[in-house]
């Protein structure tokens, strides 16, 4: 591997002005960076190893909300009372991921901006137009059982790996971010790029940004909401399909529901269709699934995953159907 | 000097439970793997791999890779030394594989083209990666399907017969009140050992050293002799500690690369290969197409048993997965046929992977014999008593023992089998549909000259010296008992010294016949140590030694039939609406001669169930036609069964005593996988109604099979 210099830092401040370095990259907890630098599909001059950094914290915000700074790890994360009192998917969606080893390293900021394990841009020697721009995009013809059904484009079908960041765009983050210029935030609906033709932009982030943490907004759908996940086997593995749903519900009527789905999109992807078409409807299970299906209805499927279809259209009516039940009990 | 008197051991120590001799080593780091173990003056190879499947290396530009730091040699097909492969080895003709850098052609992707040596593996990582190798590409070809052009019936040996015959199929099937007909396909998989394969050779006053990690140091031994044309006695291959290798630690590239360099350095170099890099190097599970005919009257007699199976061998190696040879010790019928073919395409050459054949095999035979009991209403395993032979169906020759009814007693006891409701998708709980299955399960019990050196010391002790090798299976352990039994003292007066081909010849860790072949060859040494002892005298300072060469007793054994057997049960939970499959327990119970230790042997056995949940639901390895390379050749990419996928599993065994067998031990490394993946897709045709005759069963595969007519694709 590239031979690569290592700072570590201790301020903001300092973090931005050596992440500045076009051939730099933050560095977290490691365990997607590391393992990509080793196969040698990044390869960085500089590692800026940002953990000693004072974005450590959880904190509720004046509105009720939760601040969480983008060292926090994975496994604090799950942990916290507040995360699993208001917003049980989020810490469910954590603890579905990865490993206890993992999680302990892996940190809220790099959780983000983990790369897809599709296995053509995880190998060095295939095309990959997301590693090498222009140079094709092999999953389409070839293997892509666990490739996107909805937002892809003909230059990429990789899906995102985060459980994390499913729950987050359930529930409205954003995501905070510091550079050279001053402080910027990015709602996460805008954070990820459409895939369109250029799937190596990956993020809005402004070049050599740091992000400090992320923001929840207040909502007490939050606190009735789950995640599930769906892998091929029953622990280690990354999702393919998952979905985080909150469902608020007054005799027998949605008031409120929020719906992602993981593994499906170059992103989390956020089913607002399916949203509007429950809101204010019938909470029963023919509406959780013709809503499901208004929102998969846009799905272009490949011939190896059109099961995907299926199984986020399963996973919908489930939890939502589990939910208003123990809503009306 | 010492006599016997004194350390007379009271009780056996064969049969009861012990930790591993090397156990506390392990567990705290001292054990040294071969990839980790300090030589002064050490170099590194790393290899570089082809990035075509088909075609010619037209340059290997190493020029500007000498001039990067640390960097000390390039070796290709234009500058390695020459290596033979016309010889027969211990285990037949080379793979030419093996035969890294003799020419410029490129048989499959991941094909050995260079190998970069420097100061640091870090530098020869790099190097490597920065080294540019330019082809002349040529199409290639890696679609496997069943019955596809160019697929032959491999030729017979007397050992290994392709195809066997026996009455009249067509016929037999035809006057059949009930036949099954199906075909199954199980896919690529791996070895994949915890520790890859690592290499170090040096040369020390005109002798080869090489400390390594592999199943039989002599063989590797014998083959690196051939290979490079040296006399065996100036060849020595140690290999201590061995962190896993299913079959795939024989000759290696990496091995025959680190002798390369260290010939042209003149210093010791070490090749450790990468986990992607082992997926294309050190052999594989071909995948396997089979079609599976039964034919039976109404009360599930069998009239006709037709197993056609076919693999893939790449274009430089004919390697065969005997799957169909499974039936022939298992069942009987009016008319058995059995066939194994084969096709060489453009990808590495396969080879043995625990329990080569019967693995995918006994899925295929076991699954259908499910569908004939369905088809019959017949209870499975009354279908299997129904056609229980007393002799080999195919050969005639007795069985040395056989006690798969047994198991199967006993395992319907421990299973509660009795309680079960033959109809499938009718049990639910929550979300999930429940069901049980069972398969049969059989390995051969084979056995291989051995040697052996047992020496008593002045000091009481004695030591053993033998070439076996413990891939992690605690065979120093089981070796230590039985020298121990053998010699009449407790196991703490056993030194035993194992994986030095300087000891001699002896059979290799595969085929389940290493304990068995090596504790005969102890055990001859030890009783003749014991007659010399017991003449009286003294032991002089270089203690008495007495060698053993079992070679003539094992040519008197008398033909038999010789195998192990076993019952796998199995209770899983499907989730249709997510395609999610948990396994909820396993029972394995088995017939598989004396036990050693039944320690590390319930370990063996609940590995290899282990293996098996791991072949029904999850391991594959997917080629990607258009650059005929694996995908997600990694273990984020290759699954295998995680913590949370294993339940309680319960291994045990029944007694399976053979008067005519002087040593009585069978083998238990691999049977413990036979039959599982069968269990476990039967269980889940009782739990959904579903048939699921392609492996793995993926969530995929069970939603899109909800609603569909028998088989799933």
């Amino acid at each position: 591997m590239r031979e690569f210099g290592y700072q570590r830092v201790f301020d903001v401040p300092d973090a931005l002005a050596f992440g500045a370095d076009p051939e730099a990259r933050y560095l977290g907890g490691g365990t997607n960076l590391v393992d990509l630098m080793k196969t040698g599909v990044d390869r960085p001059a500089l590692l800026v190893d940002v953990r000693e950094l004072p974005l450590d914290r959880i904190e509720a915000t004046d509105s009720g909300g939760l601040r969480i700074g983008a060292t926090v790890t994975n496994s604090d994360l799950a942990a916290h009372p507040e995360v699993r009192r208001r917003y049980p998917a989020l810490a469910q969606a954590v603890l579905a991921g990865a490993s206890g080893q993992l999680r302990n390293m892996a940190t809220v900021g790099g959780n983000l901006l983990q790369r897809t394990r599709c296995g053509y841009f995880t190998d060095s020697s295939q095309p990959c137009n997301k590693r090498i721009p222009g140079s094709g995009c092999p999953a389409i013809k070839g293997e892509h059982r666990n490739h996107a059904i909805l937002g892809a484009s003909e230059h990429c079908v990789a899906v995102h790996p985060s459980d994390m960041s499913v729950a987050l765009a359930a529930f409205d983050a954003v995501v905070h971010y510091e550079t050279a210029d001053g402080p910027g935030e990015l709602p996460l609906a805008e954070f990820y790029l459409p895939v369109g033709d250029t799937p190596h932009l990956e993020t809005a982030l402004p070049s050599g940004a740091l992000i400090t943490g992320i923001t929840l907004p207040p909502a007490p759908v939050a606190a009735d909401s789950r995640y599930r996940k769906v892998r091929e086997r029953a622990s280690y593995a990354f999702a393919i399909g998952s979905v985080a749903a909150a469902l608020d519900v007054r005799d027998g009527a949605v008031r409120e529901v929020r719906l992602a789905f993981g593994a499906v999109a170059s992103r989390p992807w956020r089913a607002r269709e399916a949203e509007r078409v429950l809101t204010g409807g019938p909470a029963t299970p023919h509406a959780f699934a013709d809503a499901a299906d208004t929102e998969l209805a846009a799905a272009e499927v490949l011939p190896h995953n059109r099961y995907k279809v299926a199984l986020v259209r399963n996973l919908v009516v489930a939890m939502l159907t589990e939910l208003a039940e123990e809503a009306a009990r | 000097m010492t006599t016997m008197t004194g350390t007379t051991a009271t009780a056996a120590a064969v049969g009861t439970g012990h930790t591993r001799v090397e156990g506390r080593a392990k567990v705290t780091g001292a054990a040294r793997y071969a990839g980790e173990i300090p030589f002064a003056e050490l170099a590194h190879g790393w290899l570089v791999l082809s990035t075509i499947a088909r075609g010619r290396i037209r340059s290997v530009e190493s020029g500007p890779v000498m001039s990067m730091p640390g960097i000390l040699a390039v070796l290709h097909h234009g500058n390695a030394p020459r290596v033979t492969t016309d010889y027969t080895g211990l285990l037949g003709r080379p793979d030419p594989t093996v035969a890294v850098f003799q020419h410029d052609r490129v048989p499959c992707a991941g094909w050995p083209v260079a190998l970069v040596v420097a100061e640091t593996s870090e530098q020869a990582r790099e190097a490597a990666a920065a080294l540019v190798v330019r082809y002349d590409d040529e199409p290639h070809d890696v679609a496997f399907s069943a019955g596809r052009p160019g697929t032959y019936t491999p030729e017979s040996s007397p050992r290994l017969q392709a195809e066997t015959r026996k009455g009249d199929v067509e016929a037999e099937l035809a006057a059949s009140a009930v036949v099954v007909d199906a075909e199954y396909t199980t896919p690529e998989e791996h070895h994949t050992s915890l520790e890859p394969h690592a290499a170090m050779a040096h040369w020390d006053g005109g002798r080869l050293e090489v400390v390594d990690s592999n199943q039989g140091s002599r063989w590797v031994a014998e083959d690196l002799a051939q290979l490079f044309s040296l006399d065996p006695a100036s060849v020595r291959v140690r290999s201590e500690h061995v962190g896993g290798a299913f079959g795939s630690k024989g000759v290696r590239p990496h091995q025959v690369c680190a002798v390369m360099a260290a010939t042209v350095l003149h210093r010791p170099v070490r090749v450790v290969l990468t986990r992607r890099q082992m997926f294309s190097l050190v052999g594989y599970r071909s995948p396997t197409a089979q079609r599976v005919r039964l034919g039976a009257d109404a009360d599930g007699r069998l009239r006709a048993v037709d197993h056609q199976a076919q693999n893939l061998t790449s274009t430089v190696h004919e390697f065969v997965e005997r799957s169909a040879a499974y039936g022939r010790v298992m069942y009987d019928a009016d008319a058995h046929h059995t066939v194994d073919r084969v096709v060489a395409l453009d990808v590495p050459t396969p080879t043995w992977m625990r329990a080569p054949g019967e693995a995918p095999g006994s899925f295929a035979l076991e699954s259908a014999l499910d569908e004939l009991a369905e088809k019959c209403g017949m209870d499975p395993i009354a279908l299997r008593e129904r056609n229980e032979p007393d002799r080999g169906p195919v050969s005639g020759l007795p069985f040395s023992s056989r006690n798969l009814l047994a198991c199967f007693r006993e395992g319907a006891r421990r299973f509660g089998w009795a309680d079960r409701d033959p109809r499938p998708g009718l049990r639910r709980e929550g979300r999930w549909l429940l069901g049980t299955g069972t398969a049969a399960a059989t390995f051969p019990s084979g056995v291989a000259p051995s040697t052996a050196a047992v020496t008593a010391e002045a000091d009481g002790t004695f030591t053993v010296r033998i070439t076996a090798a413990d891939v992690g299976t605690g065979a120093r352990t089981a070796l230590t008992l039985i020298a121990a039994d053998a010699l009449h003292v407790a196991p703490e007066h056993i030194r035993m010294r194992i994986a030095d081909s300087d000891f001699g010849q002896a059979m290799v860790a595969g085929g389940s016949m290493g304990t068995r072949s090596w504790a005969w060859a102890i055990t001859t040494a030890a009783g003749e140590l014991r007659e010399r002892l017991a003449l009286g005298g003294g032991i002089p300072p270089e203690g008495i030694t007495v060698r053993s060469d079992t070679t003539e007793a094992v040519g008197a054994l008398a033909m038999r039939e010789r195998h192990s057997f076993g019952a796998q049960f199995a209770e899983v939970a499907v989730d249709v609406s997510s395609g999610e499959v948990r396994v909820r327990r396993m029972l394995g119970i088995f017939a598989a001669g004396r036990i050693v230790n039944p320690l590390t042997a319930r370990s063996q056995f609940i590995g290899g169930m282990t293996w098996g949940l791991s072949m029904a639901l999850h391991e594959e390895a997917v080629r990607d036609q258009a650059s005929g390379a694996l995908v997600g050749a990694d273990l984020a990419g290759y699954h295998f069964a995680a913590n949370a996928d294993v339940p309680l599993i319960e291994a045990d065994w029944v007694d399976d005593t053979d008067n005519d067998d002087p040593i009585g031990i069978k083998g238990i490394g691999e049977i413990g996988i036979v039959g599982a993946a069968a269990a476990i897709a039967n269980a889940v045709w009782h739990a959904t109604g579903v048939r699921h005759r392609h492996l793995p069963i993926r969530p995929d595969r069970v939603l899109l099979a909800v609603g569909g007519t028998g088989g799933a694709g």
